[in-house]
């Protein structure tokens, strides 16, 4: 089953009179439970091609289909929908609210999708404990480490069930040991939920963890082929 | 909403300076307009008390053809049987107290110095003289049938040079448009602490007044006080019909009610200055809190939030400043007011003419301002966070996302 459809989108930014092709012309089908790796050098379109897929900006042209639904004729609010019902972030800057501890940080989409308290605690320390951090549920951002908050932001992002996680350069500001515990984090979820995962990276050693990598240079997709995933 | 309401406190916690100046400037602004507010308060209130008390009481019967200016002292411009109409208004509950006064204007003269100046003829026993009676600086108050005693202001007093036991000359006019002289006893001095008054009014006993204007059993109007100023126009409609002229004191005091309403419109002016200057720096706060958060902005969209809840917890962020300064605001009035009254504010004689302002004034804070001034900050500091809170709902997530931490 399609998780995500890509059709020909391009994406064109103007910045004063110089006009930039971030994407040019992409198509890509993603299944579900596919754990795929976007890869390519800087600039080549990659983080561009997330934020279409997670809703966060709208393609030039083109159309993007999450679960069948075709998002580019959503408004803001629709799209803000469909973030918190469907798609999940993880991001290179951990990007945890910084006044809120990380059991409220978790509980955030499930407070915005309208759980129970019953249903919120629940989840929350289901996720925290499938990420080892129960034990630092009470804890702010900055008593976290790096590796520590982004586990916090992928029990974040797996809260409310979504189809669908998008990774931007998840070990980036990671050291090597927090890095392949948050891949391995990741896969493991992945196998177990059937969550689809799909993440930007240049990092090889996150590639490896990949079922599937898709190359981009220059804004279209160079090279798709299935990945020997550790 | 819950959460909204955390986040948005904790929000503040995060630069707790810089929520502290903020708070601290609406509490400035609300306390400077509760100390305006209370000062004007008391200025006009002061103003109205003692044109009432002193002058206009707070009704008046007077003939219809009465003309205050002239001070008219023939018979058919005077009300007759003064005493019997006093007793009939003294029967009203809400009246505190109805006494005759007569109205003349003379001379008063010593060996080498003269003042003109405006006759009170006073019974001395009416409750309704009682701020002369209070106001004895020296001497001993008029009595009933003294027929040779008066009392004269501090100023005029010192400016004639007259002590009590002192004699002087006193040239009144008459009913039938003679002037008479006798020699008067100063029996005391006294002072209400309202220049325009003491520096121009001397204060016989009714009968003497009445003997030496040739004015007999008539008076130039029967003062009134009530108990509640809030009486005034059920009292005045229930003296309709006596064939006289009624009138309130805000038909006697119609300078110092044109100068509150002007004094109201100065204060709006002045209201807005200072709102707006709270409001600019709640604006300034804001701003830089949004643009400090853009990049939390972003992930509160990328997470789902919409815009109208980031718009709420922009809004809830203010709010909590705006309690937070008004309370802070409300000690600070409440503080600032007490410290103004300890010794009030000295202002002499401002020589206005036909305008009785006590020489101190006092501020006088009014629940009723306290409620308006607070809600209207309030309201204001709300306004203020309302811009940046759109700013914030607005922003692009992408572009949220893109900004530096």
């Amino acid at each position: 089953m399609e998780v995500v459809k890509i059709e020909n989108i391009s994406r064109v930014y103007q910045v004063g009179k110089v006009e930039t092709r971030a994407l040019q012309g992409v198509s890509l089908t993603i299944g579900s439970g596919e754990f795929t790796a976007l890869v390519g050098p800087s600039g080549s379109g990659k983080t561009t091609l997330l934020q279409m897929i997670g809703c966060l900006d709208q393609p030039t042209s083109g159309r993007v289909f999450i679960s069948g639904q075709d998002v580019t004729t959503l408004n803001r609010n629709q799209r803000a929908d469909m973030r918190r019902g469907h798609i999940g972030f993880i991001f290179q800057f951990f990007a945890l609210i910084p006044t809120l501890t990380a059991y409220e940080n978790v509980e955030m989409p499930l407070l915005l999708n309208g759980h129970t308290p019953k249903e919120r605690r629940e989840r929350v320390m289901e996720l925290l404990q499938a990420v080892d951090l129960s034990d630092r549920a009470n804890n702010r951002p900055d008593q976290l480490s790096g590796g520590q908050q982004q586990r916090v932001a992928i029990a974040r992002a797996l809260a409310p069930k979504p189809a669908l996680i998008l990774a931007d350069e998840p070990t980036a500001n990671l050291d090597t040991a927090n890095g392949q515990q948050v891949m391995e984090i990741m896969k493991r979820l992945n196998q177990e939920t059937g969550v689809t995962f799909v993440f930007a990276t240049h990092d090889p050693r996150v590639i490896s963890y990949a079922t599937r990598i898709v190359t981009l240079r220059d804004g279209v997709i160079e090279k798709d082929s299935a990945a020997g995933a550790k | 909403m819950l959460q909204l309401f955390k986040m948005a406190f904790r929000d503040l916690g995060r630069n707790r300076r810089r929520t502290f100046f903020s708070a601290l400037a609406v509490a400035i602004g609300l306390a400077l307009l509760m100390l305006m507010s209370s000062v004007i308060n008391g200025e006009m209130g002061n103003a109205i008390q003692s044109a009432i008390l002193l002058q206009s009481g707070h009704i008046q019967i007077r003939s219809a053809t009465f003309d205050e200016n002239k001070s008219s002292l023939k018979w058919e411009d005077l009300v007759v049987n003064p005493d019997q109409v006093a007793a009939q208004v003294s029967a009203l509950p809400q009246v505190k107290a109805a006494t005759p006064r007569l109205f003349a204007s003379g001379f008063l003269s010593t060996g080498d110095e003269s003042a003109g100046v405006k006759i009170y003829g006073i019974d001395p026993d009416s409750a309704a003289n009682d701020p002369y009676r209070m106001g004895l600086l020296d001497g001993s108050f008029l009595a009933a049938d003294d027929r040779e005693g008066l009392l004269i202001g501090k100023p005029a007093a010192d400016k004639l040079h007259l002590q009590v036991g002192d004699t002087v000359g006193l040239s009144v006019n008459t009913s039938n448009g003679d002037v008479l002289e006798q020699v008067f006893t100063i029996r005391g001095i006294y002072s209400t602490n309202t220049y325009a008054f003491d520096a121009a009014t001397i204060l016989l006993p009714l009968a003497k007044a009445q003997a030496i204007t040739q004015t007999e059993n008539h008076a130039s109007t029967i003062f009134i006080l009530l108990n509640n100023d809030a009486d005034t126009d059920s009292v005045v409609s229930a003296l309709q019909g006596q064939n006289l002229e009624i009138l309130s004191w805000r038909d006697m005091n119609q300078l110092i009610v044109e100068f509150e309403t002007m004094a109201n419109s100065y204060i709006a002016f002045f209201y807005l200055i200072i709102l707006a200057i709270t409001a600019s720096v709640i604006v300034n706060t804001l701003i830089m809190s949004v643009y400090e958060r853009t990049r939390e902005i972003g992930i509160l969209s990328a997470v789902g939030m919409r815009g109208s809840r980031i718009l709420g917890l922009f809004l809830a962020e203010s709010s909590f400043l705006a309690v937070g300064g008004v309370i802070l605001g409300l000690a600070l009035g409440w503080g600032a007011v007490q410290l103004f009254n300890i010794n009030g504010f000295y202002i002499g004689n401002m020589g206005l003419s036909g305008f009785l302002v006590g020489d101190t004034i006092r501020a006088q804070l009014m629940l009723d301002d306290i409620l308006n001034l607070s809600a209207m900050t309030f309201i204001v500091t709300l306004l203020a966070g309302l811009y940046p809170a759109v700013t914030a709902s607005r922003m692009e997530p992408v572009a949220a996302l893109r900004a530096e931490k």
